[in-house]
């Protein structure tokens, strides 16, 4: 079959999309690594890699127009383009929960060490999974393995709700702890954010491949 | 309520067969828009409605199309009546060398359908009027038809369709030939016209389709490939064949 004119420009934006979500991914990576190890350097890199993603996101939005203006793509062109202006923004502010993430380290690392929480690893470690098996199932096209990663958000929801009350707890049993103990608190809460993004980024991919809007339906 | 009902219709031009086993139902006062490639069969089709195919030696239907319950290829058909119902806009405007008035007092006159001079006059108006046309023509109406630009040209023609109150009015890539402020005012019209008349549509303009139609008709080699709410034709058709040929796969 011959090579169209937009199958070029749809790789490209195709390209974009999946470098962004790679370096979104490697920004809650190291975001996270900069709070387990204590390591202010790599906090302050993610934060300065932020605006890296800022113009991919903007770089993406452009040539998303520039399709649709210039293409007027239709069916599954269409909606491929769509998916992609309505992902972007979703990863850039997943990448910002990372930049967040980044921030309360650069706190807690100036503070004394508390006890590690398994949880909330445990919560980083499912997030990262997700995303990447959601970016790799956008770029399959793959509706059924997306609806299978939504599913798996209800392990972060319980993750992070187990994470809350112990940290609440070592608040209580030490409230010399409360400064640090309330910026994990908010790590836990960017994280539980992240696996929320990555359903929506999921709910685009069944668009993309059924043309069906799953949002809202009754959380899938 | 159904409109037109075609069911197994084939058609034929001597030994080579133009459509196959077209089965199609059309809704009272809806715009459906033919798509395909050249020679994909729409125009034929489009042209069966009213027997315009009938002018060609050799050509032969087979099949049922039919009209307000009436099958039009029954013998005993009034095909004047039928063409009087069934109206239709060609692909090039062609005004007759007469007046701008006369050209849509025509088909009233020669269907004696006015009662006086004034109702002519009032009937022209009308039709004129609703094809969007009476405004830049009022004051010239007794000057030729071919002074006109080739938008309004177009819809002259339209005002003669309409003339005759047809009920169903046909349209051979009526904006082929325009450019696009003359397209956007016969896309305009169709839309409007919609309020009083079932309309069908053969363009090559995708886009076209999309913006005016209710429901799109997708035919390939003379067959009848997908029908579908235009919207969906557009986002999520069913067919493979209907996907390639809007994003265009094939030419």
């Amino acid at each position: 079959m011959e090579q169209r004119i937009i199958d070029q420009q749809l790789n490209v934006l195709r390209d974009k999309v999946l470098l962004l979500g790679g370096r979104t991914e490697v920004a809650v990576q190291k975001a996270m690594e900069s709070l387990i190890n204590r390591d202010s350097g790599l906090a302050q890199q993610v934060l300065d890699d932020d605006k890296i993603i800022d113009q991919m996101e903007l770089e993406i939005d452009r040539m998303s127009v520039e399709i649709l203006a210039l293409q007027q793509p239709a069916a599954h062109d269409l909606r491929l383009v769509i998916s992609v202006a309505k992902i972007t923004p979703v990863l850039e502010r997943l990448a910002d929960h990372a930049g967040n993430i980044a921030e309360a380290a650069l706190i807690i690392n100036d503070e004394p060490q508390l006890r590690s929480f398994p949880d909330l690893s445990l919560m980083a470690d499912n997030a990262v999974q997700m995303l990447r098996a959601a970016l790799d199932a956008f770029i399959a096209e793959d509706a059924t393995m997306s609806r299978q990663i939504i599913k798996q958000d209800r392990v972060i929801d319980a993750g992070y709700k187990r994470v809350f009350s112990e940290l609440i707890a070592v608040i209580i049993n030490d409230p010399t702890t409360t400064a640090s103990a309330a910026q994990l608190l908010f790590v836990a809460k960017h994280l539980e954010r992240i696996g929320d993004y990555v359903k929506d980024l999921c709910e685009l991919t069944v668009y993309l491949t059924e043309a069906a809007f799953i949002k809202h339906s009754s959380r899938n | 309520m159904t409109k037109i009902s075609v069911s197994n219709l084939n058609f034929f031009y001597g030994k080579a067969q133009a459509l196959y086993e077209i089965s199609l139902d059309i809704v009272e006062k809806e715009i459906v828009a033919f798509i395909g490639p050249s020679g994909c069969g729409k125009s034929t089709f489009l042209r069966t409605l009213n027997r315009m195919n009938d002018t060609i030696p050799s050509a032969r239907a087979e099949g049922k199309v039919v009209i307000d319950g009436k099958d039009i290829y029954a013998p005993g058909t009034d095909v004047v009546s039928l063409r009087r119902k069934v109206g239709m806009v060609f692909q090039k405007s062609n005004p007759f060398p007469k007046s701008i008035f006369d050209n849509v007092a025509y088909g009233i006159r020669i269907n004696g359908i006015h009662s006086s001079k004034a109702d002519m006059a009032e009937r022209v108006e009308k039709a004129l009027s609703d094809a969007a046309l009476w405004d830049e023509v009022k004051d010239r109406l007794n000057t030729s038809a071919f002074g006109l630009s080739g938008g309004q040209q177009q819809r002259l023609c339209i005002a003669r369709a309409l003339a005759v109150q047809p009920e169903v009015i046909l349209m051979d890539e009526p904006a082929s030939a325009l450019d696009p402020i003359a397209t956007q005012k016969i896309e305009e019209l169709v839309v409007e016209l919609k309020r009083e008349y079932t309309i069908v549509i053969v363009t090559h303009n995708m886009q076209q389709a999309a913006r005016v139609s209710d429901r799109t008709a997708f035919f390939m080699l003379g067959k009848l490939i997908e029908v579908n709410p235009t919207q969906v034709m557009f986002t999520n058709p069913n067919e493979k064949l209907t996907e390639d040929y809007i994003t265009g796969r094939f030419g």
